[in-house]
């Protein structure tokens, strides 16, 4: 048989019908779902008289519009409430095989929640009514965001409708640095290829820092693929895999488990196997990255400076810098390590797993907010990771360094709930997006990985996280 | 949804690359719990020089007159011209919900994101890809003509300027087939019911711990 790439094993195993122009059918193994993008869905559903087709794929939880401090008070936006409050009572009705309601100690950020309660299996199809479903493809499932018409697609058929994507593997060999983590290589590969680098592919990410990666590190990959405009980021199964998915509630136990993991280990690109584009990547040479515009592509190292449009020729290119330098405030040329930072954000679907805690609490420790940093937030991404945390005392850490603790959701990464920026402010975020407004009208985002994040909150300004080791 | 078939109107031009499901509707908007009414916050924070909330009443609210949303001239256009990568960013349908209910039918650009282009064709939205130096060329003819109007023929594929001239493009048979009768996906996926129900059977028994 011909050598295939694990995308191509994924589509052909989940091919239910296909058109004459090569549109399929495609067979929806896991569908999650959170308050935002379902109740137009679930509303359609009802109008249209149509029952879910297998509910037992659901699995749900509220995260956008949950706050992050005061559980006891509940949610006191009327319109962010009655928003959660919809998602109750479109479950009560309809049912799920899970949900992790506000306030449940397993709520969480949908893309923390599939994976460390094992509802992200390998060899499945996961779709949400979000971009950053490209996060489970960590796993080798072939996962994607999908639009709410198509929320209620799948509620109804138990199928998408989907046209192949191209392939293309972005090959990270050699050893990471010192101070270097997942979301440097994804910001490093998102600068190298632009945020339309990856339309219409399907990305596998490969090559021997990759394999040396842990499951968190490979979905803040996996995570960040949209970034670069691809709907699916794949990595392929190994030893790693199989370890991190044993004992999850979720997953099969005992005979069935070793019967499903001879069969995963399968799901890995052959040798051989052709992409439509291969992109390498140095994993030695990846330094600290630090977004300094308003699309995840307008990035540089920690090292650099921000650029000078008067030295971009394409008219189109320079005028994008320039309104992009207008809105963050910066001159050209500025040092990296000369932006002052006002506010801190530790969390989100990219950056909120116990590793990544782990990462910026080794940076805290010992050291204090820097007197000009107004606001540390460090919010867990789910309650398991928040549990797990206070554990390990690193919310002991957070709290010594004044930074604040929160409860879990999605917090400042799109602030939809309370917690935001104001005009103006810079933010050092572990978040994905910097697009113009996303953390609060006019506030202003640099994405940065959990260390170079802790970094920034105990020095005010961007720097070198491995000066500080 | 509604049928696409041919459409006679004004273009307007958004001359910026990259832009994203929040600058098309901001994340305030998306508490909604309903799929219509959108229209009114369609680039909310570019187009009104004060913050939006959801639910607040437009018409009295002070607009950026430098947005070309804005201009005099474009009032009424159901043709966007953009650039590079339109819609990239969230997967929210608000955005062709948006656009759909300002008035936009069509959109021309040079690349648009997957998620955003895939719910244009759920809403009746179409978008069309185009070379760069053919994107490039409308843009300076609607900047420096008034009135520029395009028709649209999605049966033949055809764009035509008000010259006469004509540019085809192209566009996958079976979404075309659904958005010029106006199908609804689910009616057609379900005609397959046969076919899912036995795969689905299938995988339970080869791999039963997805079913679990
Ligand atoms: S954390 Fe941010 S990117 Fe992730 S699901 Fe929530 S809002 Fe979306």
């Amino acid at each position: 048989m011909e050598a295939q790439t694990l995308y191509e094993k994924l589509w052909s195993s989940h091919v239910v019908h296909q058109e004459a122009d090569g549109t399929a059918l495609i067979y929806i193994d896991r569908h999650l779902v959170h308050e935002v993008t379902s109740p137009q869905a679930f509303e359609g559903l009802k109008l249209a008289g149509r029952k879910p087709w297998r509910v037992s794929s659901i699995v749900a939880t509220a995260d956008h519009n949950t706050p992050t401090d005061h559980w006891e008070r509940g949610i006191e936006d009327p319109v962010s409430r009655q928003q959660v409050e919809t998602l109750d009572a479109n479950i009560r009705e309809v049912g799920a095989l899970a949900y992790f309601p506000f306030r449940d100690s397993r709520q969480g950020i949908v893309h923390v929640i599939g994976p460390e309660n094992g509802v992200t299996l390998p060899g499945m199809t996961v779709v949400c009514g979000d971009s950053h479903t490209s996060t489970h493809g960590a796993f080798a499932c072939l996962a994607h965001g999908i639009g709410t018409s198509e929320v209620e697609h799948v509620m109804a058929t138990q199928c998408l409708l989907q046209k192949k994507s191209k392939t293309m593997l972005v090959k990270v060999d050699g050893k990471l640095g010192r101070g270097v983590y997942a979301k440097d290589i994804a910001l490093a590969v998102i600068g190298r290829i632009g945020t339309a680098g990856g339309t219409g592919y399907a990305i596998e990410f490969g090559g021997s820092a990759i394999r040396a990666l842990t499951m968190e590190g490979r979905m803040t990959l996996c995570n960040m693929a949209i970034e670069a405009g691809a709907r699916a980021g794949l990595v392929g199964v190994d030893d790693i895999t199989v370890d991190y998915l044993r004992d999850k509630a979720f997953a099969p136990k005992g005979e069935l488990f070793d019967k499903a993991a001879a069969y995963w280990r399968t799901l890995k690109s052959d040798d051989g196997a052709r992409f439509d584009r291969v992109v390498e990547l140095d994993a030695a040479e990846i330094l600290p990255q630090v977004t300094w515009g308003t699309s995840p592509e307008m990035v540089e190292t920690v090292a650099g400076r921000v650029p000078d449009p008067a030295r971009i020729s394409d008219p189109v290119k320079r005028e994008g810098v320039e309104r992009a330098l207008k809105y963050m405030g910066l001159a050209p040329d500025t040092p990296i390590s000369e932006i002052p930072v006002d506010q801190v954000f530790i969390g989100s679907c990219t950056n909120s797993r116990i590793e990544d805690l782990r990462e910026a609490a080794a940076v805290a420790k010992g050291r204090k907010k820097a007197a000009s940093v107004k606001r540390v937030l460090v919010v867990p991404g789910s309650g398991l990771v928040k549990q797990q945390a206070e554990t390990e005392g690193l919310d002991k850490i957070f709290i010594e360094a004044g930074f604040e603790w929160r409860e879990p959701g999605c917090s400042m990464c799109l602030a939809m709930n309370a917690d935001r920026l104001e005009p103006g402010e810079h933010c050092a975020s572990t978040s994905n997006r910097n697009f113009e407004g996303r953390q609060g009208a006019g506030g202003r985002t640099h994405l940065v990985s959990p260390a170079m994040a802790a970094a920034a909150a105990v020095s005010g300004r961007f720097v070198d996280v491995r000066e500080l080791s | 949804m509604k049928p696409f078939t041919t459409l006679d109107a004004l273009a307007v031009p958004l001359d910026r690359a990259n832009v994203d499901t929040d600058a098309i509707i901001p994340k305030q908007f998306l508490k909604s719990i309903k799929r219509s009414g959108f229209g009114p916050n369609l680039f909310d924070e570019w187009r009104y020089l004060d913050h939006g909330e959801p639910g607040q009443e437009c018409s009295g609210r002070p607009k950026n007159p430098d947005f070309v949303l804005n201009k005099a001239r474009y009032q009424g256009a159901q043709i966007l011209l953009t650039r590079d990568n339109f819609g990239c960013g969230s997967s929210r349908e608000h955005a062709p919900w948006a656009l759909e209910d300002y008035g936009f039918r069509v959109l021309i650009g040079t690349s648009f994101a997957d998620i955003f282009f895939n719910n244009c064709f759920k809403n009746g939205v179409l978008p069309i890809v185009l070379p760069a130096a053919q994107v490039d060329e409308l843009f300076r003819r609607c900047e420096a003509a008034e009135g520029y109007r395009l028709v649209v023929d999605l049966a033949a594929q055809t764009v035509t300027r008000p010259d006469g001239t004509t540019v085809t493009f192209d566009v996958d048979p079976f979404r075309k087939e659904c958005l010029l009768n106006g199908w609804d996906d689910i009616g057609l996926t379900l005609r397959h019911a046969d076919k899912i129900r036995a795969f689905e059977e299938k995988r339970r028994a080869e791999h039963p711990y997805y079913f679990a």
